[in-house]
Order: structure tokens, then sequence, then C-alpha cells
């Protein structure tokens, strides 16, 4: 074996690193926010809607569900500003297709969830004298939240790690950190390992803290 | 002044409802009364249309043909007999009007005993949080978990759930209470407790429609009893015409046979 590990360029560049993934963490968080306001809306006028509305709201989530991320993300950034008129950059780019990638599987998870919440606690809600919009408020959003949470954290995580497609745009988060160290400095063993180690770190963080969470909200129901 | 001479409308007045879903008919022109105060229990066997009639009458169900009126009012349907569904605001406030306990409890999760009672309080009645606390506080005492009040349904046992269930449909002191087999669901050694909170209802005055398999309570709680078969009132009268064994209809006699053969 004539390959030694040196770290050492790592360390001295590990700001790339650092940067990366304080960035991954934020694409991660503003998509998964945007993405369950469109989940939410959507899965919602989805159980209300009539046929047409389905119609296309399946649409949408098909077309998400079956297309590569990566090519999604090649779509909006090269195809759309060439089609339409529009100027962005690679960051709000991304951004605007991991939330539209994720809205697509938040709308599942919450029509589903939506779906679970036994009938009889609408019909609780409807003898009281709730209207429509307070049954959903106050009746099925919080029992459908509680049945979704281990789902939606999932989502989280698996978005996390798909930031990493954002390197192919140049975005840079930490597996664009991570080829610019190993274009630099040719480590590339030494590179990906660190990187390997931060996503692996980071996700297991993730996942301890919003499991954490669902078991709070678990005794409280 | 003139003296008035006609009867005393009844609270609930429910006319020719006939129902079917798909091609099954559920019920066949079923015409019941009931005056203020009066506690009547319903009777009968399983798919015999009772609970869809409760559910009719707070419009849980709507129906195809008939009317069912409260306090003089349509439930379900637009005045002036154009059976022109009302909107959903307007639903709303008329079932605030008729309480409903059910038989699976039907309490919200994720919110406490005293979280279950003053949802309806706030959001339908107005009522402040304070006043609404204090509401139900005081409904929870009379339900007898007074010291539950902080309790999430999953921490209650049946019985104390089925005892909030009630309190929450009272709390809103509706016109009229429906109560679908509310102990079916109970070990047997918790019918007692929530058939005694309905017994001091029944007390206070609450105008009460109860279907039942508790036929002990049935005849001594209720002022008549309704007998429903396949869809249609077969038999309605006090306890005491209904229960007896030499009654001549038919199909009550062998229901109560198969229920004396079943529960004695
Ligand atoms: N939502 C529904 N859709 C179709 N059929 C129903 C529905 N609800 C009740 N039924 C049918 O209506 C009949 C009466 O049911 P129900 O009112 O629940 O009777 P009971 O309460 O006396 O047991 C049964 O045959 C039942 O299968
Ligand atoms: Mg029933």
């Amino acid at each position: 074996m004539g390959y030694a590990l040196n770290f050492n360029l790592i360390w001295r560049h590990f700001d790339k690193l650092w940067g990366g993934l304080l960035l991954s963490l934020e694409l991660a968080v503003i998509s998964i926010a945007i993405g369950i306001v469109i989940g939410l809306v959507l899965a919602v006028w989805y159980v209300s809607a009539g046929r047409m509305v389905r119609g296309i709201i399946a649409a949408y989530v098909e077309f998400i569900r079956n297309v590569p991320l990566i090519l999604l993300v090649y779509l909006v950034f090269y195809g759309l500003p060439t089609v339409a008129d529009l100027a962005y950059s690679a960051q709000t780019s991304f951004i605007a297709t991991l939330s539209l990638y994720s809205g697509a599987y938040l709308v599942e998870v919450f029509r589903s969830g939506l779906e679970a919440v036994p009938r009889g606690q609408m019909d609780a809600g409807r003898a009281i004298g709730l209207t429509p919009w307070q049954r959903l408020l106050h009746v099925r959003l919080p029992t459908m939240l509680r049945i979704t949470l281990p789902a939606l954290s999932n989502t989280f995580i698996s978005l996390f790690k798909d930031t990493s497609i954002a390197s192919v745009i140049s975005v840079p988060e930490l597996t664009y950190g991570a080829q610019w160290i190993n274009f630099n400095t040719f480590r590339i063993v030494e590179v990906y390992l660190v990187t390997t180690a931060m996503y692996l770190f980071t996700g297991y963080i993730m996942l301890f803290s919003l499991r954490l969470l669902e078991r709070r909200f678990r005794a409280a129901r | 002044m003139a003296t008035n001479t006609q009867e005393i409308p009844a609270l609930l007045d429910v006319r020719d409802v006939s129902k079917a879903f798909g091609t099954v008919q559920v019920l066949r022109s079923v015409s019941l009364k009931v005056s203020r105060g009066e506690v009547v229990t319903v009777i009968g066997p399983s798919g015999s249309g009772k609970t869809t009639l409760l559910r009719c009458v707070n419009f849980l169900e709507s129906y195809d043909s008939g009317s069912i009126r409260i306090d003089g009012k349509e439930v379900g349907f637009r005045e002036g007999g154009s059976r022109q569904r009302r909107g959903e605001r307007d639903l709303a406030a008329m079932r605030a009007e008729t309480g409903m306990v059910f038989q699976s409890f039907n309490l919200f999760p994720h919110l406490t005993a005293a979280g279950n009672i003053m949802l309806g309080l706030t959001k339908v009645r107005g009522k402040s949080t304070a006043e609404a606390r204090s509401i139900a506080e005081h409904w929870l005492g009379r339900v007898g978990l007074g010291h539950k009040a902080d309790s999430l349904p999953a921490e209650l046992s049946g019985g104390q759930q089925q005892r909030v269930g009630i309190a929450r449909a009272v709390a809103m002191e509706p016109k009229i209470l429906l109560l679908d087999e509310i102990t079916s669901a109970l070990d047997p050694e918790l019918v007692g407790e929530v058939l005694e909170v309905v017994r001091g209802l029944a007390q206070d005055g609450m105008t009460m429609v109860m279907v039942t398999h508790e036929m002990a309570f049935a005849r001594d709680a209720s002022s008549r009893i309704v007998f429903m078969a396949d869809g249609g009132v077969s038999a309605i009268g006090p306890p005491r015409d209904i229960l007896a064994a030499e009654t001549d209809n038919e199909r009550l006699r062998s229901f109560l046979a198969r229920f004396r053969a079943s529960h004695f």
C-alpha cells in the first residue's frame, strides 16, 4: 500500500466543509418548511376537493416522484430560465426545487394522515357545532400531525442528504466543499472520509433529537 | 286574552323520515315526538336503524324525505319546504343545540378532559378561556371527575372517558341530548358509573333520546320506549307496556325473548 493517509490539508481547508455543512442544513430546513406548507395546503385541498383538483394534485405528486431529483434540479436551474424570462441564483433555484420535491412527498404523508383521523372524532367535532374550518384546525390537524410526525422526521433526514445534489449546480454546500478540497489538494480519500463522517454524524444527531421530540408528542396523546 | 288550547309543541318532532344507503332502506317513515324533559329510550336489534335515526336528528346524516324539527326549527334544511340543505355555518349552529354522546367516546385525543369540554365552549359559544375552564370544572365535578381535569383521554378508563364525553355534550347546554349505546364499549363493572350520571341528568330535566341495550335502565329511567325493527318504529309506549312479556307484537316478543335468553 503506497497511499499514506494525511489529513493535514483537509484541516487546513476545513472551513469549506464546515461552511458547507451549515449551508446544507440551511437548504434542508428552508426546503422542508416550504415543503410542509405546500404539502399541507395540497393535502387539505385534496381531501375536500372534487375529481379534477385531485387529478391535478396527483399528477404533480406522480411527476415529482418519478423524475430523478438531479434532473429536476437541472430542469429548474437551466430549463426554466430559458423558456421563461426568469433569473435566479443557483441557491434559490435549488431551494425551489427541493421545496417542490419535498412538498410532493409530504402531500402523500399528510393526505394519508388526514384520512387516518378516526371518523368518530370528526363526528364529535360536528356534534358540538364546530364549523368545517374549526374542525380542521382544532380536531383534524392536531391528530394528523401526531400521526405523521415520524414520517415527517424521515423526510427531513433524507432531504438533508439530498442537499448534496446542489453541488451539481455549484451551490457551496457540504459535498461541493468536499469536491473543492479534492480538486485543490488531491486528498480524495481523506476528504470523502471526513465528509461522510460529517453527514453520518449530523444525520444521527437529527434522528436522535427528532425521535426524542416524537416521544414527547406521543406521551401527550 | 285567548287561552291556548293547542297541544304543547314537541321539543323534537320527527315526521315520516325515510333514508336509504344505496339500495338498503335504513329508515322507513319514522315518526317520533319527544316533549321537553322527557327521556325516551330506543331499543331494537342490531341494524334496525337506531344509530342512523339519532344521527339524522343532529344531521350528521341527511335523509331522503320527511322532516325533523327541534323547537319548531327544521334541523338540516332551510325553512320553506324546499329541502335545500342549510349552509355549513348554519348547520353548525343548529348542531350546537343538540348534544351527542357516542358508543366509542370519540374524545379529542390531544386535549385534556377539561380541554375536550372547553373547545366547544370557546369556539362555538364564544366564552373566554377562564369562563370555559370554570364551566368545564363544574361539569367534570358533576360526573365525578373533578380531579381529572388535566388528564388526557389515554390516561382515563373507559368509564371515565365516557363521563367526559357526557360532560362535553351537556356543558354546551343543548336542548336535547342524544346518547347512542354509550355503555356498549365498556367493561361491565364500569357501566354503572356512566348510567348513574345519565340518571342524574334525567332528574335535572334534561331531554334525552337514548339508544340502549340496558333494559333495566330503560324500564326504570325512561318515560317511553321506542322499539325499532327493520328501519321502522315497530312499537312505542311506556316501559310497562313495551317490556310486558305478553305483548302481541311478534317481533318485539321475539326480540325480548332473545334478549332475556342472552342477558339473564
Ligand atoms: N354509512 C353507511 N353506509 C351504508 N350503510 C350503512 C351506513 N351506516 C349504517 N348502514 C346500514 O344501515 C343499517 C342500520 O344501521 P344502524 O343505524 O347503525 O343500526 P343500529 O344502530 O340499529 O344497529 C344497517 O344495515 C347498516 O349496515
Ligand atoms: Mg347502532
